[in-house]
């Protein structure tokens, strides 16, 4: 094994970290934020009594899941231009990453939804509370806790695929390591640099997940 | 005769020929009801008579299939499906005490009190917040404002739950065994508290297996079996001198359980 190019690693590791800054992380929470909307929006929607509303969210449950998230990538990106419509890499990535985690995340809250006592419905409802009501003040809250450590890993795991959207031109982290890689022809320096970033990355949001979790937890019994 | 004889004075609730089914299962056939202002109705009655059920059709949160209920000025037909406005007044004009408080786990206590009358009935804060504070105190737990659910006994947590159904105003308290789920020396506690209320005149409903709390405060005591009721009166004949066999078998299994 050739000796390490420290020189190397540290030179590289500030245009890494950068596309860490500039390019993983905005990506990894906007698309987030848009998933989660979407989430909880396709998680009513199987909820409702509606039949074409709960169906069509279903169906959308399903082909999220069912399907490769690179592929799905690949069709926004690559395969929307054939149909005329043609999206830069960086809305094309959040357009995908948004679908993708509000599939996985419509999931995870409506289980949460589901989770709190059907008592708490009943008691807001005797207070005079509509649905709307029930729901935003007195079941959303409940079920936000409950879904914290499922969509913790949902956003890790989005954080780590984001690396993905190197395939559709978008300069993130990955991306970076690549070109310095390909520059240098130090491949194995530079793919283990780009995963200790990840790694750091996921190890801080680790971090904010127990200190949320905690927050959550102050009128849970210990 | 009315069925609220010899007792005197306008009904504040009246329910007339309530059915409810559960699929194929009848659970209620053909209640009639009637409770005076003022005044305490005990409903007892062997496990799966329909108790919960009919305390549950007279706020919605169980649908009748036919039959009315009405409450104060607010009278709900039950042969059509009711709208939510129609609900809603219903619900307006009574508050429900349940078997497991159901208090909010994620507000304060005194949150879980004011909830209602903020975000329902829109009243100002600050007498909302008075008032809460005010029942608390009543009860003892005004220090308790800003604990959490958990963090009570199960006495304390069934008694902030009646707070949180006295602060919504309403003119008739429904209570569905409010003390069975709670250990043997909690029981006491509420149970005052209850006597309190009534005393006071506030119209209730109570679910009960407390025969001697029923005996003590209820003006009327209606014996519900399969559904129906069976026997209604003043306790001292309904508990004391029943005048059905089945009455006075559930009676005696209560008072001499083995
Ligand atoms: N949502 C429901 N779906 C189907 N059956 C129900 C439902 N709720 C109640 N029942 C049935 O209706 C009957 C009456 O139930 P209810 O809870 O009113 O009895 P209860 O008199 O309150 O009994 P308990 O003293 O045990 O609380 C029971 O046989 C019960 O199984
Ligand atoms: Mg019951």
């Amino acid at each position: 094994m050739p000796p390490v190019d420290w020189d190397l690693a540290l030179r590289s590791l500030g245009p890494i970290a950068l596309g860490a800054v500039r390019g993983t992380v905005p990506l990894a929470v906007v698309s987030f934020a848009g998933g989660m909307l979407l989430a909880v929006g396709v998680a009513l929607a199987r909820l409702s009594r509606h039949r074409v509303l709960s169906g069509a969210g279903r169906a959308y449950v399903s082909v999220i899941r069912g399907t490769p998230l690179l592929v799905q990538l690949f069709v926004v990106f690559y395969g929307l231009p054939s149909l005329g419509l043609v999206i830069d890499p960086w809305p094309s990535a959040i357009i995908a990453f948004s679908l993708n985690v509000g599939g996985y995340g419509a999931e995870i809250v409506r289980a949460a939804i589901l989770s709190v006592p059907k008592g708490q419905w009943e008691a807001a409802h005797v207070i005079g509370m509509s649905h709307r009501q029930s729901l935003t003040r007195i079941v959303l809250p409940q079920a936000a806790r409950v879904s914290v450590p499922p969509l913790s890993n949902t956003f890790i795991a989005l954080v780590k695929d984001t690396s993905l959207a190197s395939l559709i031109l978008v300069t993130e982290l990955f991306r970076r390591a690549q070109q310095v890689a390909a520059f240098s022809q130090q491949f194995m320096l530079l793919y283990l640099e780009a995963a200790l970033v990840y790694w750091v990355i996921c190890l801080v949001l680790s971090a904010g997940q127990g200190r949320l979790e905690k927050r959550l937890d102050r009128y849970v019994a210990h | 005769m009315s069925p609220t004889d010899p007792t005197s004075g306008p009904p504040l609730l009246t329910v007339r020929g309530l059915t409810k089914s559960f699929g194929p299962r009848q659970v209620l056939g053909s209640v009639d009801l009637d409770v005076v202002g003022g005044q305490v109705l005990a409903v007892v009655g062997s496990s799966g008579s329909g108790k919960t059920t009919l305390l549950r059709c007279l706020n919605g949160l169980e649908i009748p299939d036919a039959g009315t209920v009405q409450i104060a000025e607010v009278a709900v037909d039950f042969a059509r499906r009711p709208s939510r406005t129609a609900l809603g007044r219903l619900r307006d004009r009574s508050a429900m005490v349940f078997q497991h408080h159901n208090l909010f786990p994620h507000r304060t206590v005194l949150q879980n009190i004011t909830e209602g009358p903020l975000v329902v009935q829109r009243r100002p804060r600050a007498q909302v917040e008075a008032e809460a504070l005010a029942l608390l105190r009543r009860v003892g737990l005004a220090e308790r404002r800003d604990a959490y659910p958990s963090q009570l006994s199960g006495g304390e947590q069934q008694r902030v739950g009646i707070l949180r159904a006295l602060a919504l105003h309403p003119r008739l308290l429904l209570f569905d065994e409010p003390t069975s789920a709670l250990d043997p020396e909690l029981v006491g506690d509420v149970l005052t508290l209850m006597r309190d209320l009534a005393v006071e005149g506030w119209t209730m409903v109570v679910v009960t297996h407390e025969l001697q709390f029923a005996r003590d405060v209820a003006h009327q005591v209606a014996f519900v079996d399969q559904g129906r009721v069976a026997e209604l009166g003043p306790p001292s004949q309904v508990l004391g001198d029943p005048r059905h066999e089945r009455t006075r078998q559930f009676v005696r299994r209560l008072l001499h359980p083995l």
